[in-house]
């Protein structure tokens, strides 16, 4: 087994228990603006590739990156964007969480730097929490006052007709120093009780949040409202705003959340 | 610490405007999340492990003497929907104006001078526990007290629900209730040490989402 995952993962550390691996980006401005990548580094089973990026921003897509995290693994993921430097990043695949041989948790680390003036794009896949694995997620993005952040997550609650695997997922930003979004959300066997209840998710399995953070929203900061019956858009205290979806199905989750970036890019375009 | 400053605090009839608040039963009942006694008792349980828990960290961690101004911006990012934001400064500064006139301390004038329009109400209630000469134990059990007993009296109005039956709801979830001040004091002393970030944050999606829709309704028997 060791040396099957050693074949497949050559510079990822291999215990017993998991794997340990981390994926770096560094995006910083270039010559004549358009950005560049000095560390574009993945490990194990986070592969990392440079893509054509738009109008001179840095392009990446996680290969494969995100997927199959097995009980016991620890995977990292950090992107540092330099002040004035662009970067998006987007995932070719949905990530499953499955369970390991050790009985153990998997971790899941993101951190991500925005410096100031710089523009990042954090859009990976949902996050399937299949039945019987168990995983920590943790994403926790600094962002200087006058950078822009869009950062996608959504959650997938045992693939089709499957009961959920063990999911925590914490979010956490700062804006500037101070905290802009802290939440962490727990369901699955053994969870708090109630997470599946009226109040939490209501037997929907499929989640997702959109943050936009934007300078333009200092001062002028999106009006609360609804998107459908299960989804809201909400001003952070903050220069942000936030979309929060529940629904049956990860597609429905998308859709919503597809719409609700069109509507925030563009409110913020138009200076409304 | 006085066990009858407790009971004072903790009754419902203190006047600091918590029967006006459903903590989201309204919007749950129309929305037919809520129907009877057994899905009261599911909503209970859902919001006493997410927003109970966060409030009552918010709050031992107030009685514990962590700064209050630092506490409130932690209840902002805990708190994304503009609507709970809202409804949680009102609370907080209608229970101040009667924490001041019932337990007069310069923390809680310092504080009013420096959130006029109202910090988040479990740090009111953390820094009042603390004037009223009580501990993070008991700020904590008034604050998931109130996250559960909110709704329960909320609901025996909205479905006439009985109310022997929503005060059993109460009883069941006492062990829980304790089990949540536990783990609250716990993260806030935890806090003394690695700051806020210590503390729960717990986040409850259609509770959030709910409180959206349930500002949106043109008319409503409760403000939250």
């Amino acid at each position: 087994m060791t040396a099957e995952l050693l074949a497949v993962a050559p510079r990822a550390a291999v215990t017993i228990a998991g794997i340990e691996a981390t994926a770096r980006i560094e995006a910083r401005p270039g010559p004549g603006g358009a950005t560049v990548l000095p560390v574009l580094e993945g490990e194990g089973p986070l592969a990392v590739r440079r893509i054509r990026g738009l109008y001179g921003e840095g392009r990446v897509a996680l290969v494969g990156a995100m997927s199959a995290p097995l009980g016991g693994d620890r995977l990292a993921v950090r992107a540092d964007v330099a002040d004035g430097a662009r970067l998006h990043v987007a995932a070719t695949a949905a990530t499953i969480a499955l369970p390991g041989q050790s009985g153990q948790p998997a971790h899941y680390d993101v951190r991500l730097t925005v410096g100031r003036g710089a523009t990042l794009h954090w859009l990976p896949e949902q996050l399937i929490s299949a039945n019987g694995s168990d995983l920590r997620v943790t994403t926790r993005a600094e962002v200087a006052e006058d950078a822009v952040l869009v950062l996608r997550e959504e959650q997938v609650l045992g693939r089709s007709g499957e009961a959920p695997g063990r999911l925590t997922s914490r979010l956490t930003v700062t804006c500037a120093g101070r905290p802009l979004l802290d939440q962490e959300l727990s369901c699955g066997p053994g969870a708090p009780a109630g997470w599946d209840g009226p109040a939490v998710l209501a037997g929907l399995r499929a989640l997702g949040q959109l943050l936009v953070v934007r300078p333009e929203f200092t001062e002028s900061p999106v009006r609360p409202r609804m998107l459908g019956d299960r989804a809201s858009l909400t001003p952070l205290a903050g220069p942000a705003a936030l979309v929060t979806a529940v629904a049956a199905d990860a597609l429905a989750v998308r859709r919503i959340l597809d719409e609700a970036l069109e509507l925030l890019l563009g409110e913020a375009a138009d200076g409304r | 610490m006085s066990r009858a400053a407790l009971l004072v605090l903790a009754d419902g009839r203190f006047p600091a405007g918590g029967h006006a608040h459903s903590g989201g039963a309204e919007e749950a009942v129309k929305a037919g999340r809520i129907t009877d006694a057994a899905t009261l008792e599911e909503f209970c349980r859902g919001r006493l492990h997410t927003a109970g828990l966060v409030a009552a960290g918010l709050a031992a961690a107030a009685a514990l003497g962590i700064d209050p101004l630092v506490l409130d911006d932690a209840a902002d990012a805990r708190t994304p929907s503009a609507a709970l934001r809202t409804a949680g400064r009102k609370l907080g500064r209608q229970l101040l104006r009667a924490a001041r006139a019932t337990w007069p301390s310069p923390e809680l004038s310092a504080l009013a001078a420096a959130r006029p329009r109202g910090a988040h109400q479990p740090v009111v209630l953390g820094l009042t526990a603390r004037a009223a000469g009580l501990g993070p134990e008991d700020a904590a059990y008034c604050a998931v007290y109130e996250s559960v007993g909110g709704p329960s009296t909320a609901t025996v109005r909205l479905l006439s629900l009985d109310p022997f039956q929503a005060t059993a709801v109460l009883a069941r979830l006492a062990p829980a209730m304790d089990e949540t001040v536990t783990a609250a004091v716990t993260a806030a002393r935890r806090a003394l040490d690695d700051g806020v970030d210590a503390l729960p944050r717990a986040s409850a999606p259609l509770l959030e989402i709910g409180a959206e829709a349930h500002a949106a309704w043109p008319v409503r028997l409760f403000a939250s």
